[in-house]
């Protein structure tokens, strides 16, 4: 029998990092949907790093960052008593940055595609941008918002670079199932790996299979 | 009394144009405003309405400035109690059309509102159904209740009838009257169809590049001094010669009338018309401006 911790850890990464990620990503999202501001194009390649970047770029410099050495990583050490390198806050942190464009994206492409005159219509009848945003933008955009969190949440379960630079693999604390993949053939215990991966494949694929079966009845109600 | 004077810059399909709207209208007055597209009238709707901010001037509301660029006065959209009627609707998908007018009421507002409008745009069937699956004409009607049930002193129409067959624009331009007599509303609405302003405007203000050309009564404004003892208008669908007589195929709301008309007469298939009476001739004249 395996060890499951590796799987709920990741489970549990991928949760926290997706709601954190969520009530981020919504005031990103809207920003950078209507703004006409000239550096919008630098805040979308911002957003959009973590795509082309090699995870073991992206997990280096946290690595840095989250050290004691460094003025971040001291203060937050000193003040706080947080040590994000090699624990799983660290590893929510690393996860933000990784997945954020996961979750901006199909967030900003839906605030995109809202009819301004919706807005407008209720913004004649004296509704505050609040009450606009949570009773007519969010729910018809919703396609959008289930696709940002069910892709942010499988990308997050499988990433690896990140986590092995700035979390190591530490059981119960920064162990996750790509990580314990990776230990498992390292150990030459090729059923165990094959074990995780199988349980990776199959949660990958139904996450995508959800996100397709969403997505293919509910694009007509996108008012655009 | 409504007062807009106002300045605006703007980006047309013709190039830049300077708008400039300096007109009053009365309370409790429909008016329509008239011109090709490009004119400036779904933009001067929105100015009215706070939507678009004007570059220079002020518009005033009973003596309520809801605008002044001199004293950097701009009362947002929702403190104007304007009631705005989209072009496309604007209905929101998510809701009913129940939900649709309960958003619209106003926190202070008595909810027995909903019953009445509800009551007078017959849309007491339609209550729990989705915008989508609603017809066109059903469709303007909820955008038309949800307007009234806001409450506004300045109800606003952007080519309320403009996506509607003729049948369905007949209906709701009774409609449109009866809400707008019923709620003592003032009307202000945007259109490029003559036979809609006879029939239901008290004014018309006629756009071109930006700018007020004529004002008045439309039966002045588009040349009618005939004192028809009964009037209607219409559309020329055909005209044939029979005979020594040339006879036009009118459409008139849903019915097609032939008329004898004088082979001087110059009208061609497509014109709109006003077919009068003094006593028994029936008379047709093209309506222009």
């Amino acid at each position: 029998m395996i060890d499951w911790q590796p799987i709920i850890l990741t489970l549990q990464l991928a949760l926290v990092t997706t709601v954190i990620l969520f009530f981020l990503s919504i005031p990103m999202a809207y920003k950078l949907a209507f703004t006409q501001s000239s550096l919008k194009p630098i805040f979308e390649a911002l957003v959009s790093m973590p795509l082309v970047l090699p995870p073991t770029v992206l997990g280096f410099y946290l690595l840095l960052t989250f050290s004691p050495n460094s003025t971040i990583g001291y203060w937050l050490n000193n003040n706080f008593g947080i040590n994000l390198a090699f624990s799983f806050e660290g590893l929510v942190v690393g996860s933000l940055i990784y997945s954020l464009p996961f979750m901006v994206q199909p967030l900003q492409a839906g605030f995109s595609k809202i009819s301004v005159k919706l807005i407008e219509a209720a913004q004649t009848m004296g509704r505050t941008n609040w009450e606009i945003l949570i009773r007519v933008i969010l729910p018809n955009i919703k396609p959008s918002i289930i696709t940002a969190v069910v892709l942010s949440f499988a990308h997050t379960i499988g990433e690896f670079g990140v986590v092995l630079m700035i979390g190591g693999n530490i059981p119960g604390e920064t162990k996750v199932a790509s990580i314990a993949i990776y230990d498992e053939v390292e150990a030459m215990n090729y059923g165990a790996a094959n074990t995780y991966s199988v349980i990776l494949f199959a949660l990958s694929f139904l996450i995508l299979v959800f996100i397709y079966s969403i997505n293919k009845g509910s694009v007509k109600s996108i008012n655009s | 009394m409504i007062g807009f004077h106002i300045k605006k810059r703007l980006n047309t399909s013709s190039g830049e144009t300077q708008f400039q709207f300096d007109f009053e209208i009365q309370k409790e007055s429909f008016t329509a405003i008239y011109g090709e597209s490009g004119a400036g009238k779904t933009s001067l709707l929105r100015m009215i309405s706070g939507l678009m901010k004007p570059d220079d001037g002020t518009i005033t509301y009973n003596g309520k400035v809801w605008f002044d660029q001199k004293k950097n006065i701009d009362l947002p959209t929702g403190q104007r109690k304007v009631g705005f009627v989209f072009q496309d609707y604007a209905l929101f998908p998510n809701m009913t059309v129940l939900g649709n007018l309960k958003f619209a009421l106003s926190k202070s507002a008595d909810p027995v509102i909903i019953d009445s409008v509800i009551d007078i745009t017959d849309l007491g069937e339609l209550k729990s159904k989705m915008p989508d699956t609603l017809s066109g004409g059903q469709q303007q009607r909820v955008a038309l209740a949800r307007a009234i049930v806001q409450q506004p002193e300045l109800l606003l129409l952007d080519e309320p009838l403009s996506a509607l067959d003729t049948v369905m624009q007949q209906k709701l331009q009774d409609y449109l009257i009866k809400v707008h007599k019923e709620f003592k509303l003032t009307t202000i609405f945007v259109t490029h169809d003559i036979t809609q302003i006879i029939k239901m405007a008290d004014q018309v203000m006629i756009l071109e590049s930006g700018k007020v050309v004529k004002a008045g009564k439309p039966t002045v404004i588009f040349g009618q001094s005939l004192s028809g003892k009964f009037k209607l208008s219409g559309r020329v669908l055909d005209i044939y010669a029979e005979g020594v007589i040339n006879i036009a195929s009118i459409l008139i709301g849903k019915d097609v009338i032939k008329v004898v008309i004088s082979g001087t007469d110059p009208l061609s298939i497509g014109d709109e018309v006003v077919v009068a009476s003094k006593a028994f001739n029936p008379i047709v004249q093209k309506v222009g401006e």
